[in-house]
Protein backbone atom coordinates (compact mmCIF):
# COMPACT_ATOMS: atom_id res chain seq x y z
CA UNK A 1 0.00 0.00 0.00
CA UNK A 2 1.73 3.13 1.06
CA UNK A 3 4.98 1.42 1.15
CA UNK A 4 7.13 4.31 1.14
CA UNK A 5 9.15 1.40 -0.02
CA UNK A 6 11.67 2.30 -2.55
CA UNK A 7 15.25 1.17 -2.74
CA UNK A 8 16.37 1.61 0.88
CA UNK A 9 19.89 2.41 -0.21
CA UNK A 10 18.80 5.34 -2.32
CA UNK A 11 16.25 6.58 0.21
CA UNK A 12 17.52 9.25 2.58
CA UNK A 13 17.28 8.19 6.21
CA UNK A 14 14.47 10.03 8.03
CA UNK A 15 16.87 11.41 10.60
CA UNK A 16 19.03 12.71 7.81
CA UNK A 17 16.06 14.35 6.18
CA UNK A 18 15.05 15.89 9.46
CA UNK A 19 18.55 17.17 10.04
CA UNK A 20 18.86 18.78 6.59
CA UNK A 21 17.20 21.92 5.32
CA UNK A 22 13.45 21.86 5.85
CA UNK A 23 11.43 20.83 2.78
CA UNK A 24 9.58 23.59 0.97
CA UNK A 25 5.94 23.36 1.98
CA UNK A 26 3.36 25.37 0.06
CA UNK A 27 1.08 27.50 2.19
CA UNK A 28 -2.27 25.85 2.87
CA UNK A 29 -5.33 26.04 5.10
CA UNK A 30 -5.87 23.02 7.34
CA UNK A 31 -9.61 23.59 7.00
CA UNK A 32 -10.32 25.14 3.59
CA UNK A 33 -13.18 27.65 3.63
CA UNK A 34 -14.64 26.35 0.37
CA UNK A 35 -14.73 22.82 1.76
CA UNK A 36 -16.35 24.09 4.93
CA UNK A 37 -19.04 25.83 2.87
CA UNK A 38 -19.62 22.65 0.84
CA UNK A 39 -19.92 20.58 4.01
CA UNK A 40 -22.42 23.15 5.32
CA UNK A 41 -24.47 22.83 2.14
CA UNK A 42 -24.47 19.02 2.48
CA UNK A 43 -25.65 19.19 6.11
CA UNK A 44 -28.40 21.73 5.33
CA UNK A 45 -29.55 19.64 2.35
CA UNK A 46 -29.62 16.59 4.59
CA UNK A 47 -31.79 18.35 7.19
CA UNK A 48 -34.22 19.46 4.46
CA UNK A 49 -34.37 15.98 2.93
CA UNK A 50 -34.98 14.31 6.30
CA UNK A 51 -37.60 16.88 7.31
CA UNK A 52 -39.53 16.57 4.04
CA UNK A 53 -39.08 12.79 3.90
CA UNK A 54 -39.50 12.32 0.16
CA UNK A 55 -38.42 8.92 -1.15
CA UNK A 56 -36.48 10.19 -4.18
CA UNK A 57 -34.38 12.81 -2.29
CA UNK A 58 -33.54 10.25 0.40
CA UNK A 59 -32.57 7.68 -2.20
CA UNK A 60 -30.56 10.33 -4.07
CA UNK A 61 -28.64 11.43 -0.98
CA UNK A 62 -27.95 7.88 0.13
CA UNK A 63 -26.82 6.59 -3.26
CA UNK A 64 -24.79 9.66 -4.31
CA UNK A 65 -22.94 10.12 -1.03
CA UNK A 66 -22.62 6.38 -0.44
CA UNK A 67 -21.06 6.00 -3.89
CA UNK A 68 -18.75 8.94 -3.13
CA UNK A 69 -17.64 7.40 0.16
CA UNK A 70 -17.03 3.99 -1.46
CA UNK A 71 -15.12 5.36 -4.43
CA UNK A 72 -12.94 7.63 -2.30
CA UNK A 73 -12.02 4.78 0.08
CA UNK A 74 -11.23 2.32 -2.72
CA UNK A 75 -9.37 4.86 -4.83
CA UNK A 76 -7.39 6.17 -1.88
CA UNK A 77 -6.51 2.78 -0.46
CA UNK A 78 -5.63 0.97 -3.66
CA UNK A 79 -4.67 3.59 -6.27
CA UNK A 80 -3.48 6.79 -4.59
CA UNK A 81 -1.77 5.05 -1.68
CA UNK A 82 0.72 3.00 -3.72
CA UNK A 83 1.38 5.93 -6.07
CA UNK A 84 2.00 8.25 -3.13
CA UNK A 85 4.50 5.80 -1.69
CA UNK A 86 6.57 5.90 -4.87
CA UNK A 87 6.76 9.71 -5.10
CA UNK A 88 9.68 11.81 -3.98
CA UNK A 89 9.31 13.50 -0.59
CA UNK A 90 8.69 17.01 -2.05
CA UNK A 91 6.04 15.55 -4.38
CA UNK A 92 4.40 13.72 -1.49
CA UNK A 93 4.31 16.93 0.53
CA UNK A 94 2.89 18.88 -2.40
CA UNK A 95 0.16 16.30 -2.91
CA UNK A 96 -0.59 16.01 0.80
CA UNK A 97 -1.09 19.74 1.41
CA UNK A 98 -3.51 19.93 -1.50
CA UNK A 99 -5.37 16.71 -0.88
CA UNK A 100 -5.63 16.20 2.88
CA UNK A 101 -7.38 19.49 3.79
CA UNK A 102 -10.21 18.57 1.41
CA UNK A 103 -10.58 15.22 3.13
CA UNK A 104 -10.74 16.82 6.59
CA UNK A 105 -14.03 18.57 5.91
CA UNK A 106 -15.62 16.56 3.14
CA UNK A 107 -15.33 13.02 4.49
CA UNK A 108 -17.23 13.56 7.76
CA UNK A 109 -19.99 15.35 5.81
CA UNK A 110 -20.16 12.62 3.15
CA UNK A 111 -20.24 9.84 5.74
CA UNK A 112 -22.89 11.60 7.84
CA UNK A 113 -25.06 12.21 4.76
CA UNK A 114 -24.75 8.57 3.65
CA UNK A 115 -25.65 7.13 7.04
CA UNK A 116 -28.45 9.53 7.95
CA UNK A 117 -30.09 9.33 4.51
CA UNK A 118 -29.64 5.54 4.55
CA UNK A 119 -31.32 5.20 7.92
CA UNK A 120 -34.21 7.45 6.89
CA UNK A 121 -34.59 5.56 3.62
CA UNK A 122 -34.67 2.32 5.54
CA UNK A 123 -37.30 3.75 7.89
CA UNK A 124 -39.32 4.98 4.90
CA UNK A 125 -39.22 1.56 3.21
CA UNK A 126 -39.61 -0.43 6.43
CA UNK A 127 -36.44 -2.39 5.75
CA UNK A 128 -35.09 -1.70 9.25
CA UNK A 129 -37.99 -3.55 10.87
CA UNK A 130 -37.62 -7.11 12.11
CA UNK A 131 -40.59 -8.08 9.90
CA UNK A 132 -38.57 -7.33 6.74
CA UNK A 133 -37.59 -10.68 5.16
CA UNK A 134 -33.97 -9.62 4.55
CA UNK A 135 -33.58 -8.05 7.99
CA UNK A 136 -30.40 -10.03 8.69
CA UNK A 137 -28.71 -8.38 5.72
CA UNK A 138 -29.75 -4.93 6.97
CA UNK A 139 -28.25 -5.66 10.39
CA UNK A 140 -25.11 -6.93 8.66
CA UNK A 141 -24.84 -3.61 6.84
CA UNK A 142 -25.13 -1.78 10.19
CA UNK A 143 -22.26 -3.87 11.56
CA UNK A 144 -20.06 -3.23 8.50
CA UNK A 145 -20.79 0.50 8.60
CA UNK A 146 -20.21 0.55 12.35
CA UNK A 147 -16.74 -1.00 11.96
CA UNK A 148 -15.90 1.41 9.12
CA UNK A 149 -17.03 4.36 11.24
CA UNK A 150 -14.86 3.27 14.19
CA UNK A 151 -11.80 2.98 11.92
CA UNK A 152 -12.54 6.31 10.26
CA UNK A 153 -13.14 8.16 13.53
CA UNK A 154 -10.44 6.51 15.61
CA UNK A 155 -7.60 6.22 13.09
CA UNK A 156 -8.24 7.96 9.82
CA UNK A 157 -9.50 11.39 10.85
CA UNK A 158 -6.94 11.92 13.67
CA UNK A 159 -4.12 10.91 11.29
CA UNK A 160 -5.42 13.26 8.61
CA UNK A 161 -5.44 16.25 10.95
CA UNK A 162 -2.16 15.17 12.57
CA UNK A 163 -0.35 15.22 9.21
CA UNK A 164 -1.66 18.69 8.39
CA UNK A 165 -0.73 20.14 11.78
CA UNK A 166 2.76 18.63 11.46
CA UNK A 167 3.17 20.15 8.00
CA UNK A 168 2.22 23.56 9.40
CA UNK A 169 5.15 23.49 11.81
CA UNK A 170 8.25 25.53 10.88
CA UNK A 171 10.28 22.31 10.86
CA UNK A 172 8.02 19.31 10.24
CA UNK A 173 9.28 15.90 11.28
CA UNK A 174 9.23 13.56 8.25
CA UNK A 175 9.03 10.51 10.51
CA UNK A 176 5.81 11.77 12.09
CA UNK A 177 4.35 12.58 8.69
CA UNK A 178 5.32 9.19 7.31
CA UNK A 179 3.89 7.33 10.29
CA UNK A 180 0.59 9.22 10.18
CA UNK A 181 0.31 9.00 6.39
CA UNK A 182 0.83 5.24 6.56
CA UNK A 183 -1.89 5.04 9.19
CA UNK A 184 -4.17 7.15 7.02
CA UNK A 185 -3.66 5.15 3.84
CA UNK A 186 -3.81 1.72 5.53
CA UNK A 187 -7.03 2.73 7.31
CA UNK A 188 -8.49 3.90 4.01
CA UNK A 189 -7.46 0.58 2.46
CA UNK A 190 -9.18 -1.41 5.21
CA UNK A 191 -12.37 0.63 4.92
CA UNK A 192 -12.07 0.22 1.13
CA UNK A 193 -12.05 -3.56 1.59
CA UNK A 194 -15.06 -3.29 3.87
CA UNK A 195 -16.82 -1.25 1.20
CA UNK A 196 -16.72 -4.42 -0.91
CA UNK A 197 -18.84 -6.07 1.80
CA UNK A 198 -21.22 -3.11 1.54
CA UNK A 199 -21.48 -3.73 -2.22
CA UNK A 200 -22.45 -7.34 -1.56
CA UNK A 201 -25.09 -6.41 1.02
CA UNK A 202 -26.58 -3.47 -0.88
CA UNK A 203 -26.85 -5.35 -4.19
CA UNK A 204 -28.45 -8.27 -2.32
CA UNK A 205 -31.01 -5.93 -0.72
CA UNK A 206 -31.70 -4.09 -3.98
CA UNK A 207 -32.37 -7.35 -5.82
CA UNK A 208 -34.63 -8.92 -3.18
CA UNK B 1 10.46 11.47 17.16
CA UNK B 2 9.22 11.57 20.75
CA UNK B 3 10.13 8.26 22.40
CA UNK B 4 8.01 8.78 25.50
CA UNK B 5 5.58 6.01 26.39
CA UNK B 6 2.00 7.14 25.94
CA UNK B 7 -1.08 5.42 27.30
CA UNK B 8 -3.08 3.47 24.67
CA UNK B 9 -5.52 6.36 24.14
CA UNK B 10 -6.34 5.52 20.52
CA UNK B 11 -6.97 1.84 21.22
CA UNK B 12 -9.14 2.57 24.27
CA UNK B 13 -10.97 5.28 22.33
CA UNK B 14 -11.76 2.90 19.49
CA UNK B 15 -12.96 0.26 21.94
CA UNK B 16 -15.18 2.87 23.61
CA UNK B 17 -16.63 3.89 20.24
CA UNK B 18 -17.19 0.22 19.38
CA UNK B 19 -19.27 -0.21 22.54
CA UNK B 20 -21.64 2.65 21.73
CA UNK B 21 -21.89 1.50 18.11
CA UNK B 22 -22.81 -1.97 19.41
CA UNK B 23 -25.45 -0.41 21.69
CA UNK B 24 -26.91 1.52 18.75
CA UNK B 25 -27.00 -1.59 16.56
CA UNK B 26 -28.62 -3.60 19.35
CA UNK B 27 -31.41 -1.03 19.70
CA UNK B 28 -31.96 -0.44 15.98
CA UNK B 29 -31.78 -4.12 15.01
CA UNK B 30 -34.83 -4.90 17.11
CA UNK B 31 -37.25 -2.29 15.78
CA UNK B 32 -40.20 -2.01 16.20
CA UNK B 33 -40.15 -4.33 19.22
CA UNK B 34 -39.40 -2.79 22.59
CA UNK B 35 -36.32 -4.57 23.80
CA UNK B 36 -34.72 -4.32 27.20
CA UNK B 37 -32.52 -1.24 27.48
CA UNK B 38 -30.26 -3.08 29.91
CA UNK B 39 -27.60 -4.32 27.45
CA UNK B 40 -27.46 -0.91 25.74
CA UNK B 41 -27.13 0.83 29.13
CA UNK B 42 -24.30 -1.50 30.15
CA UNK B 43 -22.46 -0.90 26.86
CA UNK B 44 -22.94 2.86 27.20
CA UNK B 45 -21.74 2.85 30.82
CA UNK B 46 -18.62 0.86 29.87
CA UNK B 47 -17.98 3.23 26.98
CA UNK B 48 -18.30 6.27 29.26
CA UNK B 49 -15.97 4.70 31.83
CA UNK B 50 -13.39 4.05 29.11
CA UNK B 51 -13.69 7.66 27.96
CA UNK B 52 -13.19 8.93 31.51
CA UNK B 53 -10.20 6.59 31.87
CA UNK B 54 -8.77 7.88 28.64
CA UNK B 55 -9.09 11.52 29.71
CA UNK B 56 -7.55 10.68 33.07
CA UNK B 57 -4.64 8.83 31.46
CA UNK B 58 -3.90 11.85 29.25
CA UNK B 59 -3.77 14.15 32.28
CA UNK B 60 -1.05 11.92 33.72
CA UNK B 61 1.29 12.27 30.73
CA UNK B 62 4.20 14.43 31.81
CA UNK B 63 4.95 17.39 29.55
CA UNK B 64 1.85 16.81 27.42
CA UNK B 65 1.24 19.58 24.84
CA UNK B 66 -2.08 20.74 26.28
CA UNK B 67 -2.09 23.97 24.32
CA UNK B 68 -1.93 22.05 21.04
CA UNK B 69 -4.43 19.49 22.33
CA UNK B 70 -7.07 22.12 23.12
CA UNK B 71 -6.35 24.13 19.97
CA UNK B 72 -7.27 21.11 17.87
CA UNK B 73 -9.83 19.41 20.11
CA UNK B 74 -12.07 22.47 20.52
CA UNK B 75 -12.61 22.88 16.76
CA UNK B 76 -13.06 19.16 16.34
CA UNK B 77 -15.56 19.27 19.19
CA UNK B 78 -17.54 21.92 17.33
CA UNK B 79 -17.59 19.78 14.18
CA UNK B 80 -18.63 16.61 15.99
CA UNK B 81 -21.28 18.42 18.04
CA UNK B 82 -22.81 19.50 14.70
CA UNK B 83 -22.72 15.89 13.45
CA UNK B 84 -24.14 14.56 16.72
CA UNK B 85 -26.83 17.25 16.61
CA UNK B 86 -27.75 16.12 13.11
CA UNK B 87 -28.15 12.53 14.28
CA UNK B 88 -30.12 13.64 17.35
CA UNK B 89 -32.44 15.59 15.04
CA UNK B 90 -33.11 12.36 13.14
CA UNK B 91 -33.93 10.48 16.34
CA UNK B 92 -36.40 13.16 17.43
CA UNK B 93 -37.84 13.44 13.92
CA UNK B 94 -38.44 9.66 14.02
CA UNK B 95 -40.32 9.98 17.33
CA UNK B 96 -37.74 8.14 19.41
CA UNK B 97 -38.77 8.78 23.01
CA UNK B 98 -38.15 7.78 26.62
CA UNK B 99 -35.29 5.61 27.76
CA UNK B 100 -34.18 4.79 24.23
CA UNK B 101 -33.75 8.48 23.44
CA UNK B 102 -31.80 8.99 26.67
CA UNK B 103 -29.42 6.10 25.87
CA UNK B 104 -28.93 7.26 22.28
CA UNK B 105 -28.40 10.90 23.33
CA UNK B 106 -25.82 9.93 25.96
CA UNK B 107 -24.11 7.75 23.34
CA UNK B 108 -23.91 10.76 21.04
CA UNK B 109 -22.41 12.82 23.85
CA UNK B 110 -19.70 10.17 24.37
CA UNK B 111 -19.12 10.15 20.61
CA UNK B 112 -18.93 13.96 20.38
CA UNK B 113 -16.39 14.18 23.21
CA UNK B 114 -14.30 11.10 22.53
CA UNK B 115 -13.58 11.63 18.83
CA UNK B 116 -12.18 15.18 19.36
CA UNK B 117 -10.16 13.77 22.27
CA UNK B 118 -8.58 11.21 19.93
CA UNK B 119 -7.86 13.88 17.32
CA UNK B 120 -6.38 16.28 19.88
CA UNK B 121 -4.26 13.52 21.43
CA UNK B 122 -2.90 12.34 18.06
CA UNK B 123 -1.77 15.88 17.28
CA UNK B 124 -0.49 16.77 20.76
CA UNK B 125 1.60 13.63 21.22
CA UNK B 126 3.83 14.77 18.37
CA UNK B 127 4.08 18.34 19.64
CA UNK B 128 6.28 20.00 22.20
CA UNK B 129 4.65 21.34 25.36
CA UNK B 130 4.71 25.14 25.55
Amino acid sequence: MVSIARDPASEPRPEAVHAGPPPVIPDFDIVPRVGLALAGVIIVALIVVVATGGLWPLEFMHVVFGAGWTVIDLFLGFIIGPILGSLSIPARIEFTVRFMPKMVVLMPAIVTATLVAGWQLSTHLGTNLTSYPQHGWVVASMVVVGVMAIIALGLLEPANIGVLIELKKPRPNPQVIERLMKRFIYSAGITGLMQVATFVIMTKLASS
Amino acid sequence: MDDRKYPPVTQVGMASLALIVAAGIYLSANLPEHVSLGPAEILLALSAVMMAGNLLSITRVKGFAWERFFAVARWSLLAYVVIAGMIEFVFIHNHVRGGTLVVLTLSLIVFAIHVPTLIGFTVARYSQAA
